[in-house]
């Protein structure tokens, strides 16, 4: 009789040794190394580490590596994992002026202090399929190195701000809250906004962004600076009571410069959105910002009609570990509910039937 | 049998147990309320039953008695990774009898046999918001839930009355819930939501992606809902169980070819096995 009703325990154990053959492929190659997808798939440990919301390159290229290349899985991996980690207090806040650039440009001035530096970008590389690297074996020539510059590169923004143009932000002396541990009620304030984006998916956040583009609560955006470097990370231990340098990491900060026509309170001036990430992700950081500055509408006394000017809508589906959950659930079996709604469609069925 | 000494006993450790209790014991004593809880991430994803194993994970003791069932069945593949995954971080003793059980985390599914007082069911949640569908703003959803402002929910059962001549909801029947939360009682066919009213049983339920845990006391009133001329009816498939001739309880249909051969059999497994049991005691 067809009632398969034992054998779920074997049938998974199978599955997952399965999983573990494709995993690794045809054996005759060799295995790849965590070590080598952290020194060659950088963008796609950074974008876990964002997205993943933990900065360990070891970790979450271990994690691209177990996912097969799955990033939204290997970001799954590297939260699992970081829930379980103790948390010892909050570093004091990133000094990204302070940051050892390696890329920094800004699109509102030709040039400006510091100077604009492309560093390692795809940006006006010709996208053609580089068959050299196909043929594995070559090492590339070795980009040409001249002294750091040591001048000063000070933020778009901040200059803007001295001049008054620039609205600054209003500094926030309370602790900001922290998403992982008490869950997100609404309206959230911006830093609870931002931890979210922050750890948001990337290509849900390139399309919101994009729709503000297109119309969908524009705020017309110039890119003020793009910056990408290593920044110190600071913490103050409380037995100690001064700060300590816990070592340096990779992040990129975008600061978008929008139009403001002025309020009842405040003169026209322009307005910022923000957007900062781990390691070198520039498309997320500026898309974030578009975001961020999406979500700013209410309090600008704009009208927020658009997709992404909507908090709970934008904060409610930015994150993939739930998104990519909740979708999936539905190839769990539900054929309890699907039996009740059987008997609701034939009950109908036959009342339009004896209707006739 | 002892645990993974890699993890605290049953994974979350103690602080997080310790905020999910405060959050259940919120919940018992507003029944129906749902109340906010730092989820954290699970070893398993959003919508395999995060908010469920959370609170079981809270609960359990070394000396509890788990049984985890899904759509009704132990051995469903969900209910078993999640029974292997409480075996491993907590080491505890786990069944397929109901009877037997202490602690029994569900997913779509309240167990034909009755529940005692020493029994807790805990369910898992999908969407904790019975009024989700009628208004997806969760801000907006609070305001309704503090001012008992149901009418929302009224109008669309009324509507369906209207539209197919009885109300067109078939699992995830919302109720009452001691005269004064409108609750969802997660995907369980409305069929089983007469059993949740004076339950014997502690019910806790858990919903880990969208943060929120909720609760009915033992012997709480839990009323589905319903008009005086259209009273609510329970739907299950009008068939006899092919294992154990129970015409009785919620049956699962079988499809047994593609020319329309098909059999119905308790959703419900280890009450079938009972029953098959006594049926060939009696034989």
């Amino acid at each position: 009789m067809y009632v398969a009703t034992k054998g779920g325990e074997r049938a998974i154990g199978a599955a997952h040794a399965w999983l573990a053959e494709v995993r690794r492929g045809n054996p005759d190659l060799p295995e790849l190394t965590a070590a080598q997808v952290e020194a060659q798939l950088g963008l796609a440990v950074d974008r876990v580490m964002a997205e993943g919301s933990c900065h360990d390159r070891g970790l979450a290229a271990l994690a691209v590596k177990q996912a097969r290349g799955d990033l939204i899985e290997a970001a799954f991996l590297l939260r699992a994992y970081r829930t379980t980690l103790p948390r010892f207090g909050a570093s004091t806040p990133l000094d990204t002026n302070a940051m050892a650039l390696q890329r920094r440009i800004s699109a509102t001035y030709k040039d400006l202090p510091g100077g604009q530096v492309l560093g390692p970008t795809f940006d006006y590389t010709h996208r053609l399929l580089d068959f050299c690297l196909a043929a594995a074996g070559g090492s590339p020539g070795g980009a040409p190195e001249a002294e750091a510059s040591t001048a000063p590169s000070p933020r778009v923004t901040e200059m803007l701000a001295r001049e008054g143009l620039m609205q600054r932000e209003a500094p926030v002396e309370a602790e900001p809250g922290d998403l992982t541990r008490e869950p997100l009620s609404f309206p959230a304030d911006r830093p609870l906004r931002l931890q979210a984006l922050a750890r948001g998916d990337e290509g849900f956040l390139l399309s919101l962004g994009y729709s503000t583009q297109r119309g969908y609560g524009g705020n017309h955006p110039f890119v003020g600076e793009i910056r990408m470097g290593e920044v110190a990370v600071g913490f103050t231990p409380p037995e100690l009571g001064f700060e300590i340098d816990l070592g340096d990491i990779t992040v990129t900060e975008c600061q978008m410069v929008n139009q403001f026509k002025g309020s009842r309170t405040e003169p026209p001036q322009f307005t910022r959105g923000y957007g900062l990430v781990f390691g070198h992700g520039e498309r997320k950081a500026m898309s974030m910002a578009l975001v961020d500055r999406a979500l700013r509408a209410e309090e600008l006394g704009e009208a927020a009609t658009a997709p992404a000017q909507q908090q709970e809508f934008v904060l409610s589906h930015c994150d993939n570990v739930e998104a990519t959950g909740f979708v999936e659930h539905l190839k769990l079996p539900h054929y309890v509910d699907f039996q009740s709604e059987l008997e609701n469609v034939r009950t109908m069925r036959a009342s339009v039937e004896a209707g006739r | 049998m002892s645990h993974d000494p890699g993890y605290n006993f049953a994974y979350l450790d103690e602080s997080t147990k310790r905020m999910i209790r405060r959050a259940i014991l919120k919940a018992v004593a507003i029944p129906g309320h749902q109340v906010p809880f730092g989820s954290r991430e699970m070893p398993l994803p959003y919508g395999w039953g995060t908010g469920g194993i959370q609170v079981t994970a809270a609960i359990l003791g070394p000396t509890d008695v788990l049984k985890v069932i899904d759509q009704g069945s132990d051995d469903t593949t969900n209910a078993v990774s999640i029974r292997a995954f409480f075996r491993r971080v907590a080491g505890v003793a786990t069944t397929e009898r109901t009877a037997e059980a202490s602690i029994i985390q569900t997913r779509h599914r309240i167990p034909e046999r009755a529940l005692r007082e020493d029994q807790i069911l805990v369910y898992q949640v999908p969407i904790p918001e019975p009024l989700g569908r009628l208004e997806p703003r969760i801000a907006e959803t609070r305001r309704m839930h503090a001012m008992a402002d149901y009418g929302l929910m009224h109008v669309k059962l009324y509507e369906d009355i209207a539209r197919h001549g009885h109300i067109a909801t078939s699992y995830s029947y919302p109720v009452m819930v001691n005269g004064r939360y409108l609750m969802s009682p997660s995907p369980i066919p409305a069929f089983d939501n007469p059993k949740m009213d004076q339950m014997p049983a502690l019910q806790l339920f858990g919903a880990g992606r969208e943060k929120r845990i909720y609760a009915v006391p033992p012997y709480t009133s839990v009323k589905s809902l319903d008009f005086d001329d259209h009273p609510f009816r329970p739907i299950r498939a009008p068939q006899t169980c092919e294992l154990c001739g129970s015409r009785d309880t919620y049956l699962d249909e079988v499809l047994t070819d593609d020319v329309g051969g098909r059999i119905f059999v308790c959703s419900d497994t280890d009450f079938c096995t009972e029953r098959q049991a006594v049926r060939e005691a009696a034989e």
